[in-house]
């Protein structure tokens, strides 16, 4: 730029003296790709969600398409991960399944994410006796025996959902709700500590000096540097609520038979796990992978935006 | 401690009424109505449900519903099974000692594998031992019970036809056969939650453990020559523990969701699967007090981390 003047003769412009310029971004990946097993659990989760996502195009065979003369059959080229009782394939069944069970691993995060941003933010905000009595909320909640709970308050509100919203989506978004409801007190409390440290750094107080709003401070602040303990303690929560769904389906009070979760697959496969071990193992398989895959990622995120904690 | 105690048990009482609360508040809101079949029932008339209903305080305000549904709660009262035919305490009292045996002996093995492995992993942090023992907890806290307990059964029962894979509450045998069979049948539920559990607590210890072991005191023991096991074990352990115990208490619920899941698999007759039983049988008298039960449960496990929590720091105790 000709006529501008250099704050000191030996000042010169800073881009491509320093060599190569670290974003955040950058450095954060170049921390999470130390962790072999995280970028490796990166991989698979993608091949699944590109699986469920792009298998029916791909594998275009009806998940009810009924067929005795293939009934329980072992894997082979025309059913590659077999067929059930009633000559269903398998593998259609484990992409439409598939899809479910991880939308409802994400949505239920969002859920409890959301959830346990406001309360935490709240009480880390107001303080007091709001604050007193949003943490006496969140400790009752943790000590409630969630799965107990879970199965009441389906069992209690199955049907009426069912007439609201349709069966599919009534189940879908019940289990949703339930699953994140009873699952934002951790988030709650991590909020909620890093709130109350991070009011008191000299950058928000900073802002506070300057005359921000509490809102603007909350929003502009404090709020983006809270987020990673969130976002790891999120990663981990998918995990969680798809194992939720699966035990909810496997006990047979998830989602109805006709929408073949993978949780309900296995549900269906344990009666015949003698002469049918395929059935139940394949299901079984995925579940454990996706939330392998996904404990992994948290674990790669932790080192990525909790740098105390870097090996 | 008494007086500690003391104050534990008045700090459960606020807790267990505030689950209470919610139960209730779940119960409340449902839709459903415990006399609609009588609706729907043309030979009686809207009169009588009005009696009924007058009877049962179904019209009461909902304070005064909560308050009578805790007294008898509290009396032992719970109610009749409208499936089985008995009280529904029976039938608790009868499925709570094979839930209380399964779950306490899984926390032990989980104990007797997370500890040391913990430990170990600690002492030589990034080590082969370390990384394969990390690796061996991820894998074990990604299995859900459902799966694992299938697993099992179909090795260790269909193929190699060792262990059997229903559980029974009275076996047929006496002496030292009854203890056999009773080992027999119980080390697959037993295994499948206690793995689950040590999986998950493994990982605690070693990153409490690695936080204590670099402490200065810990450094003075070994310089004022103390051998490696004195160190560990008596300085460094019972300090590492404090923080396990607050991440095992807040888990306790967990424990009693897993429990649910292999009484079902294993056909453990238990108050998890007289849960389940009762809740695709629509009998809720028994769905209620057993969902109470659990809440009594997790409150009674928690009191006694909080005292486990007395004993690892006294000063906790003092306070």
């Amino acid at each position: 730029m000709a006529g501008s003047t250099l704050a000191s003769p030996s000042a010169e412009p800073l881009d491509g003296r320093l060599g190569k310029q670290v974003t955040p971004a950058q450095e954060a990946w170049r921390r999470f790709r130390r962790h072999k097993l995280a970028v490796l659990s990166c991989f698979i989760l993608l091949l699944m969600g590109l699986g469920v996502i792009l298998g029916p195009t791909l594998w275009p065979v009806a998940i009810n398409d009924i067929d005795f003369s293939a009934r329980l059959a072992e894997p082979s080229l025309a059913h590659p991960f077999g067929t059930d009782d009633l000559g269903q394939d398998l593998l259609a069944r484990m992409i439409y399944g598939g899809r479910i069970s991880l939308a409802v691993g994400l949505a239920a995060m969002m859920v409890s994410v959301i959830v346990g941003t406001l309360v935490g933010a709240i009480s880390g905000v107001a303080r007091g006796s709001v604050d007193a009595a949003l943490m006496w909320l969140t400790d009752l909640f943790l000590s409630l025996p969630q799965l107990p709970l879970l199965l009441l308050v389906i069992y209690l509100f199955r049907d009426t959902l069912k007439e609201w919203v349709g069966p599919e989506g009534g189940i879908f978004v019940l289990i949703v709700v339930v699953i994140g409801g009873f699952r934002w007190m951790p988030v709650a409390r991590l909020v909620r500590a890093q709130f109350l440290s991070l009011r008191e750094k000299e950058f928000v107080e900073a802002a506070r000096a300057l005359g921000a709003s509490t809102p603007h401070q909350v929003i502009h602040h404090i709020l983006p540097n809270a987020l990673g303990p969130v976002i790891v303690a999120g990663t981990i929560d998918v995990a969680n609520a798809i194992i939720a769904e699966s035990t909810l389906s496997f006990l047979g009070l998830g989602f109805p038979p006709d929408i073949p979760t993978w949780g309900r697959l296995l549900y269906d496969a344990k009666d015949y796990l003698d002469t049918s071990p395929h059935w139940a193992l394949f299901p079984g398989a995925a579940i454990f992978l996706a939330v392998l895959a996904i404990n992994f990622i948290g674990d790669g995120l932790r080192d990525v935006l909790d740098p105390r904690r870097v090996l | 401690m008494g007086n500690y105690l003391i104050r534990r048990l008045l700090i459960a009482v606020p807790s267990l009424l505030g689950i209470s609360i919610v139960i209730f508040t779940i119960l409340a809101l449902a839709p459903g109505d415990p006399f609609s079949d009588l609706a729907t029932n043309p030979s009686i008339p809207p009169a009588v449900r009005m009696a009924l209903r007058a009877k049962f305080g179904l019209d009461d305000p909902v304070m005064v519903r909560y308050l009578r549904w805790l007294v008898a709660m509290l009396q032992g009262d719970w109610g009749f099974s409208l499936v089985s035919r008995v009280d529904v305490d029976t039938l608790i009292w009868q499925a709570l000692p094979s839930t209380l045996y399964v779950i306490g002996l899984s926390q032990v093995l989980a104990l007797i594998v997370a500890l040391p492995v913990g430990i170990l992993s600690a002492m030589r942090p990034y080590s082969i031992f370390d990384q394969i023992a990390n690796t061996f907890a991820f894998i074990g806290f990604s299995l859900p019970t459902f799966f694992t307990g299938l697993l099992f059964i179909l090795a260790f029962s269909i193929k190699l036809h060792w262990l059997p894979f229903v559980y029974q509450a009275e076996l047929p045998y006496h002496g030292w056969q009854w203890l056999w069979e009773q080992f027999k049948q119980s080390i697959m539920p037993i295994m499948v939650l206690g793995l689950f559990q040590g999986a998950s607590w493994t990982r605690y210890v070693r990153a409490s453990v690695l936080d204590v072991i670099q402490l200065d005191y810990v450094t003075t023991a070994r310089a004022k020559g103390l051998r490696e096991r004195v160190v560990i074990l008596k300085h460094v352990v019972r300090n590492a523990l404090i923080p396990v115990v607050t991440l095992v208490a807040l888990q306790i619920p967990a424990i009693f969701g897993g429990a649910i899941v292999t009484e079902q698999i294993f056909r453990v007759p238990g108050i998890g699967s007289l849960l389940i039983n009762s809740i695709l049988a629509n009998d809720t008298p028994v769905i209620m007090a057993v969902t109470f039960v659990f809440s009594c449960l997790v409150i009674l496990f928690n009191l006694i981390a909080d005292l486990l929590y007395g004993w690892l720091d006294p000063r906790i105790a003092f306070r």
